[in-house]
């Protein structure tokens, strides 16, 4: 446990740094603010509408894809780590993990779920 | 307890203090950088070979004002560069300069580092969402779509690296690389992470977050001031915090290239910064060289060769490895 207070104290001071830099600028900061500043960028023009409104689907299938290979991952660490002592069994049942991974990959692969067009 | 925490606090300021000249030299490096690439001169007005421009521009930047779109989320909208910048500094506890030169030398070393560069992420889409600007929301989807990409690459490359050193402890991982580097065996991963940083870091060629003829900057267009600052700040201190990582992953670390005396002469951390400064160098290199991706491109770079890639390459070590 005591390995983790100097990284607390660490994000102390990263966040002093940061919240000191940003009230800093505030403070010696010009300020003189009006309608026009203040209003949303629109290459000149008044604003048009606001960004609340619906967007592509593929970030979403890009995030869903994500959590997937992401949880692969934490799940393949400790494998690495310990591969020197799980023997032959281990190193199976890993290869049979992977390709039952593999197979949803190439699924998605040829149902398109990773083209861009 | 006092004069423990006393000595703790020395050291974040030891890392912070040279980590934050770093990060502003690093921008004034890159302007001569590609300036001399492109037969420029680069800035040379402000001090000696414009070697005072980075203390110019972080002076010009304070003192601007920091504006707040009026439909803006404005908490989200202040915090978020905050955010970005603080995670762009915590790496560093655990990043080995030298042999036992570490804030703290925790036993999970790499994933603590993968974690806190997963975070990163949060800054960027808060920015896009709350300024409630087209531009911004759709730079900050195409960043996080961009990393979260990359990432995974990035993650199975590093289980090949764990596979070989058999530890998540930095040090160790560095120290397993006393016989030969593992760019030597792993070169292939070798490339493939620097350009999975590249993209980590929203840097040229996958710069497309940024890119500033159609989506103006991206995520952060209605920053000013300061609130910009933090995430410039922010990108440049992932670049560094990238390439000692690609150091210590590939091109061990504080470790000379030959274990000889001459070479031993030299100190762990000036070898740890050369190498550095050469990664960033590259970084910098291909900038100035390389035109911009398109997106479909970039995605399906990661999603259909990366991935593949550094997973077979996961199965190729470990079977390597059982039979040795």
């Amino acid at each position: 446990m005591n390995e983790y207070i100097p990284i607390l104290i660490f994000l102390i001071f990263a966040f002093l740094l940061s919240f000191g830099a940003f009230f800093f600028s505030i403070f010696v900061g010009k300020k003189s603010s009006y309608a026009e500043k203040n209003s949303t960028y629109e290459c000149g023009f008044e604003p048009f509408d606001d960004s609340r409104g619906r967007f592509e689907v593929k970030f979403y299938l890009v995030a869903i894809l994500f959590i997937i290979f992401d949880l692969e991952i934490i799940f393949l660490f400790p494998w690495a780590v310990a591969f020197s002592e799980i023997g032959l069994f281990g190193f199976l049942s890993m290869m049979f993990f992977l390709f039952v991974l593999t197979i949803g990959f190439v699924y998605e692969w040829m149902k398109g779920a990773l083209d861009w067009s | 307890m006092l004069y423990e925490i006393l000595i703790i606090i020395l050291k974040v300021f030891i890392i912070i203090i040279p980590l934050m000249v770093s990060i502003a030299y690093l921008t004034y490096f890159e302007r001569k950088v590609i300036g001399a690439i492109q037969l420029r001169k680069g800035p040379n007005v402000v001090g000696p070979f414009g070697l005072f421009q980075p203390i110019a521009d972080g002076i010009k930047l304070l003192t601007k004002e920091t504006i707040f779109p009026q439909n803006a989320n404005k908490f989200i909208f202040a915090f978020s560069p905050i955010l970005t910048f603080a995670l762009a500094l915590l790496s560093w506890a655990v990043i080995p300069i030298d042999y036992k030169v570490v804030l703290s030398d925790i036993n999970v070393g790499i994933m603590y580092i993968f974690a806190i560069s997963s975070l990163g992420i949060y800054g960027i889409i808060m920015a896009g969402w709350s300024s409630n600007s087209r531009y911004a929301f759709l730079g900050a989807l195409r960043s996080a779509a961009q990393m979260i990409s990359y990432e995974v690459s990035i993650g199975l490359i590093i289980i090949s690296i764990l596979l070989t050193a058999g530890s998540l402890n930095l040090s160790e991982i560095v120290l397993s690389q006393e016989n030969y580097w593992y760019i030597i065996p792993h070169f292939p991963m070798f490339l493939i992470f620097f350009i999975s940083t590249l993209a980590e870091t929203n840097r040229a060629p996958f710069d497309l977050p940024e890119a500033e003829s159609e989506l103006v900057a991206g995520y952060n267009v209605e920053y000013s001031s300061m609130t910009f600052g933090l995430f410039f700040l922010g990108e440049y201190g992932n670049m560094i915090l990238m390439s000692a990582m690609t150091t210590i992953l590939f091109l061990g670390g504080w470790l000379p290239p030959l274990n000889n005396d001459f070479f031993n002469l030299i100190p762990g951390f000036v070898w740890f910064m050369l190498k550095v400064s050469f990664l960033l160098f590259v970084f910098l290199w291909v900038r100035a060289t390389l035109p911009r991706y398109r997106y479909d491109q970039l995605m399906s770079l990661g999603w259909k060769l990366f991935l593949p890639l550094s997973l077979f390459w996961i199965i190729i070590t470990s079977i390597v490895l059982y039979y040795y």
